[in-house]
């Protein structure tokens, strides 16, 4: 796959260095183009590269809350329609709060109405542009700043959240999930939500220096460990039809996953163990 | 002119044909819903050529507006009491983004304890958020403020959404005779919106929603104040032309027999015609009474009310509305911009509570020989 050179999230923006959610933008926009409009939840990704009366999109882009990025993408993908700009991709860019949470509704109701659009959620596993709280993604034994681990606890004590099932419950033509470690993985899926007929959800998994607690250059490696180990499941399912897209040679073990990551540092082997019997279950499962 | 009879409802919805928005994000909500259905008949028929979106919540059919409205069409959207105060945070945005969006509202109380019926609480709580608000008092008023109000939000010196309070059930649900104006006058009047300072248009990028830091914030806001005075003049010069147009007049206020008046009663919506024929009634028994009619509440048009109040020895404020600890809100307005005339005011109608001629001319008396600042009128005793 040949990577077009052009980028439309200008460099200088104030992401943290190893800054994974932005490394997903330019990829996703390498395939979109420049005839593309952006629409961003409030998060992370809206407040680095916006600070105004700097930007970095050089494509056209719009904020207005934290739980209405599909809302907000509904009115501007009919908005297109209407001028007759049909061909302009529209795509919406929330974090996990922003999705899984908070904004919900609105994406269930934009998925529902099937507008033409497509929807990334960069996934980073909890609330990192205010210091490291809990969504609905974090994952089971991960501490946050609102899921610590303690003498009574071990963090998070629930599994994340599955929305990309959710989406595909709903009857979305086109989901698939993605990791910025495999760019030419996700950069297909981009593709192939926009050529979609209707509404396509992509939930992309996207480490976090800051919140996961790894050092800076080791952002790609620890994408890869993802679904090296199995915790993360490279999948599309179009049309209803599933399908992995991506299956590890030899799947690693998850403690190497987990041991990499400061939020996971404190857990147990029984409950790293817990860990390892869940994935080798959907593993087991989808044959991986 | 052929009149036809219509609720307030339809009369909104007529005028949301005329003026051919591109999009129209709504979400039913007594008493606004037949808005919300008329509209989406007019689509089914090919009676207007607009994108309806049935969304899925308030919170989304204004977000949605303000998509649209980014994306450089006319909007318009419409709701109502529980809807609007889910709209709250949005409506901030509609207004600093200064997107031109108008919206009806169909004014209804605020649970709890739940009611559908009508008063003020619903559009006044939202009266910081940054929108224009005009409230009116009959159908054919309804019609005319939907118009006015493109001309007004669209306007390059304003820039501001709009809100159309129209008073739930006495208005949306009565019928009354209204002229629908020709679709021609209302092109020459309301012209194809084409934006100059909000687009999303791929040839010429632009980043909206930006976040701004105390460096920037501050400034942010005082134009928005800045656009909101300066609207007060554009609502002058629309006034001129829809009358040229249309032949009806529609200033920020409405003065009825404040010349002379020694007291004048003050509220806004369709209240104002129960005043007018008490007006009537006290004036063939001598009594030097008058009425001032607020249509525009924000930009609040404290000159236009000082100008009409200035002879009177009392006024009466009636608010259908409450602000908890200090009074009505219009009552509370007009105490800090007027500071030569008496004012008093009363609580009213709240939640559908009927409001009587009776009651009406107990608050001239109580305005004659006042005991309190706030008095409630119409409470059931031992309740």
């Amino acid at each position: 796959m040949k990577i077009p050179e052009e980028e439309l999230l200008a460099p200088g923006h104030r992401g943290c260095a190893g800054c994974g959610a932005t490394i997903g933008v330019r990829l996703a926009l390498k395939v979109l183009g420049r005839n593309t409009v952006a629409i961003s939840s409030t998060g992370c990704l809206e407040v680095i590269t916006t600070p105004y009366p700097e930007t970095s999109w050089e494509i056209p882009w719009i904020h207005v809350g934290f739980e209405n990025a599909g809302a907000v993408a509904s009115g501007v993908e009919r908005a297109l329609k209407a001028q007759g700009k049909e061909d302009v991709n529209v795509v919406a860019f929330a974090g996990d709060g922003g999705t899984a949470d908070i904004g919900m509704q609105a994406l269930s109701g934009a998925m529902e109405r099937g507008h033409n659009l497509i929807y990334i959620c960069y996934d980073n596993e909890a609330y990192m542009n205010t210091g490291i709280q809990r969504s609905g993604a974090t994952p089971y034994g991960a501490s946050t700043t609102t899921s610590p681990h303690g003498k009574e606890s071990f963090g998070e004590n629930k599994p994340k959240k599955n929305v990309p099932m959710i989406m595909a419950a709903h009857g979305v033509p086109y989901v698939a999930t993605a990791s910025i470690s495999y760019p030419e993985d996700f950069m297909q899926k981009v593709k192939k939500a926009a050529e979609t007929e209707g509404p396509a959800y992509i939930h992309l998994n996207q480490p976090c220096t800051t919140g996961w607690g790894y050092d800076t250059s080791k952002t790609i490696d620890l994408g890869r460990l993802a679904v090296e180990t199995g915790s993360w499941i490279l999948y599309e399912i179009v049309e209803g039809e599933f399908k992995v897209t991506y299956r590890p040679m030899q799947r690693k073990p998850v403690s190497e996953y987990l041991n990499a990551q400061k939020r996971f540092k404190h857990l147990e082997d029984e409950e790293k163990a817990k860990i390892q019997e869940y994935v080798d279950q959907v593993c087991t499962e989808l044959r991986i | 002119m052929v009149l036809k009879v219509m609720t307030a409802n339809k009369a909104i919805a007529e005028a949301v044909r005329l003026a051919r928005p591109q999009v129209i994000p709504v979400y039913p909500i007594t008493p606004q819903t037949s808005i919300s259905e008329y509209l989406a008949q007019f689509v089914a028929d090919g009676d207007i050529d607009s994108e309806y979106i049935m969304v899925e919540s308030e919170h989304t059919s204004m977000s949605a507006a303000i998509g649209a409205s980014g994306a450089g069409v006319r909007v318009f959207t419409a709701t109502s009491s529980q809807g609007l105060a889910l709209m709250h945070e949005v409506l901030f945005a509609a207004a600093g983004l200064r997107t031109p969006i108008v919206m009806a509202n169909a004014n209804r109380a605020l649970a709890a304890p739940l009611s559908i019926w009508n008063d003020h609480q619903d559009s006044i709580s939202q009266r910081d958020t940054g929108w224009i608000q005009i409230y009116v008092e009959d159908g054919q008023e309804a019609l005319d403020s939907v118009l006015r109000s493109y001309k007004i939000s669209e306007d390059k010196d304003v820039l501001l959404p709009s809100m159309v309070c129209l008073d739930g059930f006495i208005l949306t649900h009565t019928v009354e005779p209204v002229d629908i104006p020709s679709q021609e006058d209302v092109d020459s009047f309301l012209p194809k919106y084409v934006p100059e300072h909000l687009y999303l248009d791929p040839e010429r990028p632009m980043s909206i929603g930006t976040l701004a830091d105390p460096n920037y914030y501050m400034e942010a806001r005082y134009h928005l104040e800045l656009a909101m005075e300066r609207s007060m003049d554009v609502i002058k010069k629309v006034n001129k032309e829809f009358s040229e147009i249309f032949g009806r007049e529609y200033g920020s206020v409405e003065e009825y027999y404040c010349d002379d008046a020694e007291i004048i009663l003050i509220t806004m919506g369709s209240l104002c015609s129960t005043i007018r024929d008490v007006v009537d009634d006290l004036r063939k028994d001598g009594e030097k009474v008058g009425m001032l009619k607020i249509r525009t509440y924000r930009p609040f048009p404290k000159e236009d009310i000082h100008k009409a109040i200035k002879n009177a020895h009392k006024v009466a404020v009636l608010d259908k509305n409450i602000t908890f600890g200090v009074g009505g809100a219009l009552y509370t307005d007009l105490k800090s911009s007027i500071s030569d005339v008496d004012i008093y005011g009363f609580i009213v109608g709240l939640g559908g509570r009927d409001i009587t001629p009776t009651h009406l001319k107990d608050i001239v008396n109580k305005t004659k020989n006042p005991t309190q600042d706030i008095t409630w009128i119409g409470l059931k005793e031992g309740v």
